[in-house]
């Protein structure tokens, strides 16, 4: 503290006083405000769900629950079905999490369980996380001018060689389903890498000690103990990367093709909810429009049950690891 | 050293060295491999980074000058032109977002941390704002598209802000509050004891104590906001002029975007246009890292005080 300061406390007899009304009425009224901003979210939130709900409601009335089984996007006989649009929804964001699932796990245990000196490690969660910074559209660009040129001649190679086999059915002419979901695995793999990372951190050293004192070697005590025991944030670390997957949007429209069809093939064009929103609705007509916004209403249905269950499990598991500690 | 001892003791019967590890012991091998494979799938992971910083570079740099910092947008067949109107038009709407959600974030991170910590309300707002963070953001363009551009009639600036500000709200909140609860309980008490109001606290105390954290949220939602393209697709649409016409500020218009020009020169046939996503994607690139690593900076500053 500064001498003046210091001077002009012994000087006076305390500097501790009650607050004079001003004060108490400024007090109120600004913890009112701030109550009422708080409200305010909740109602927008609320907001959210009724807006898109209400749009969604005449398409609901028209096309019910068969609007998830058909398979017909086709505005001009006013006929619209989500089956495709589900399908490439989840094909694509399960295939990603695959790849970003099994990379994005050893990069965790490799990230923190001491295989690198301390600023090597920052380092390289550093680059991790730089992932995540780079935009979906700039992904989307570089998937076009890069990945898929690169991809088509070994697709189409496993195409020609095993073509009888349903996952490589078609060639790889452009735009398709594995280089969007290649594409969205390096999105996705930050969030999986982070999550996992954090519940590998939260195991109890006691615990490593412990099956290290037994004999164990490094990943023995990886396999055996130290993934089990954070199974449950590394399961919700999953849960949640499938969340992010599911409403990944632009790089989706960019290099998925925008093709209603349901096939196995990795190579064959296909859609996602989130892609065909963005690519239908800017020029939809108003039918159209209230079917996308069904299709809206039931990705955010998807992506909430999703994320709910993803939370629930890191939150398990922080509380478990917490207690055990 | 702990690997040492142990081969010690189950190496006994080979005589010899037993201190040193032996690669033919199928532990160790396997060990070592699954290092190696590590080390192999963690330098892949990091290869895409690389591999879009290098085309950013090479294909953005190569068309990266001053006109198209300045320059319109240019039409199909034309040479040259720039994406001026696009870089402003980021600029104004990630400004409304940020005038929107910093403001009520920062209030709500009070009230749930200050004032109504555990009254019902800010446990429901909290669940509340979790679920936003993990809204898909295409989501945000369709309630900002049902909200304000049905209800002005018509695509525009504001619209596009309050999509972007529904993105920027939950990550506002959640590390104003995070930085509000680093602060010590003991300064609260301190000025308590001097007879603060509990708004004085907050604002005059805790609040600045936080503030770099706070920072750091805003910062971080700013890059994800600016990188933000599906929230616009539908609500500011694009735009082909500068946002000022003819001396007025038309903020009710279509406005163009770095995201936006991004995604709609990516697919175009036209060997300018993709030169010009390109540029665009590196000035996207090097404005969000900016703001990622001033958000970095700060809470980084912020780690070497309280030590």
């Amino acid at each position: 503290m500064q001498p003046r300061a210091l001077r002009e406390l012994e000087s006076r007899a305390s500097v501790a006083r009650l607050p004079g009304p001003g004060e108490r009425w400024f007090d109120r009224s600004f913890r009112g405000g701030t109550r009422i901003v708080t409200w305010l979210v909740v109602v927008l939130s609320a907001y959210i769900v009724w807006e898109i709900g209400s749009n969604a409601w005449p398409a609901m009335q028209t096309f019910g629950p068969r609007f998830l089984s058909d398979s017909a996007w086709d505005p001009n006989n006013g006929r619209f079905g989500v089956l495709p649009q589900i399908w490439g929804t989840l094909y694509s964001s399960l295939l990603a999490l695959l790849m970003a699932g099994s990379v994005g796990l050893v990069l965790a245990v490799f990230l923190s369980e001491g295989f690198l000196p301390r600023r090597v490690e920052a380092t390289f969660r550093y680059v991790v996380e730089l992932l995540a910074a780079v935009p979906s559209v700039v992904y989307g660009l570089w998937g076009i001018h890069v990945v898929i040129p690169l991809l088509r001649p070994a697709a189409n190679w496993l195409h020609e060689q095993f073509g009888w086999l349903p996952l490589f059915e078609t060639s790889l002419s452009g735009p398709g389903l594995f280089p969007a979901a290649l594409v969205l695995a390096i999105m996705v793999l930050p969030t999986v890498a982070a999550i996992s990372q954090d519940a590998i951190r939260a195991v109890p050293d006691r615990m490593r000690e412990a099956v290290y004192g037994m004999g164990a070697t490094r990943w023995q005590a990886i396999g055996k103990v130290i993934l089990p025991a954070a199974g449950s944030g590394i399961f919700g670390a999953l849960v949640l990367g499938l969340g992010r997957a599911l409403g990944e949007t632009m790089a989706l429209a960019m290099l998925v093709g925008n093709s209603n069809q349901i096939s196995l093939s990795l190579f064959s064009p296909a859609n996602t909810l989130a892609a065909s929103l963005a690519l239908n609705f800017p020029e939809a007509g108003v039918l159209e429009a209230q079917a996308l916004m069904y299709s809206a209403l039931i990705l955010l249905a998807i992506t909430l049950l999703v994320n709910l269950i993803g939370a629930w499990f890191v939150g398990r598991s922080a509380r478990r690891l917490e207690g055990r500690s | 050293m702990s690997r040492q001892r142990r081969d010690n003791g189950n190496n006994g019967d080979s005589g010899g060295s037993t201190l040193r590890r032996s690669w033919r012991r199928p532990h160790t091998l396997l060990s070592g491999t699954l290092t190696g494979l590590a080390w192999l799938i963690a330098l892949l992971a990091c290869a895409p980074l690389f591999s879009v910083l290098y085309m950013l570079v090479v294909k953005g740099g190569a068309r990266l000058g001053t006109e198209v910092f300045t320059e319109l947008p240019p039409v199909a067949f034309e040479p040259g032109g720039g994406f001026g109107n696009a870089i402003v038009g980021t600029a104004v709407m990630v400004a409304i977002a940020a005038a929107l959600s910093v403001p009520s974030g920062i209030l709500t991170a009070l009230y749930l941390r200050e004032f109504g910590r555990s009254t019902r309300i800010a446990s429901v707002a909290r669940f509340c704002i979790k679920t936003l963070t993990g809204m898909p953001s295409i989501l945000a363009g369709v309630f900002a598209y049902a909200a304000v551009v049905l209800l002005t009639g018509g695509y525009s600036a504001p619209a596009g802000g309050v999509a972007l500000a529904l993105l920027m709200l939950p990550t506002v909140v959640l590390t104003a509050e995070e930085a509000l609860g680093m602060v010590p309980k003991a300064t609260r008490e301190a000025a308590y004891g001097l007879g603060c109001t509990p708004t004085q606290v907050a604002l005059k105390v805790v609040l600045p104590e936080a503030l770099p954290g706070a920072m750091t949220g805003i910062m971080l939602a700013v890059a994800r906001a600016s990188g933000e393209t599906a929230p616009l697709l539908f609500t500011a649409l694009f735009s082909d002029y500068w946002i000022n016409q003819l001396g007025r500020i038309e903020l009710m218009e279509p406005t163009a975007s770095l995201a936006v020009l991004i995604y709609n020169y990516s697919g175009m046939p036209f060997e300018n246009q993709i030169e010009l996503a390109w540029a665009a994607s590196l000035v996207l690139v090097v404005l969000v890292m900016l703001f990622n690593a001033a958000g970095r900076a700060l809470s980084t500053n912020q780690g070497r005080d309280r030590q």
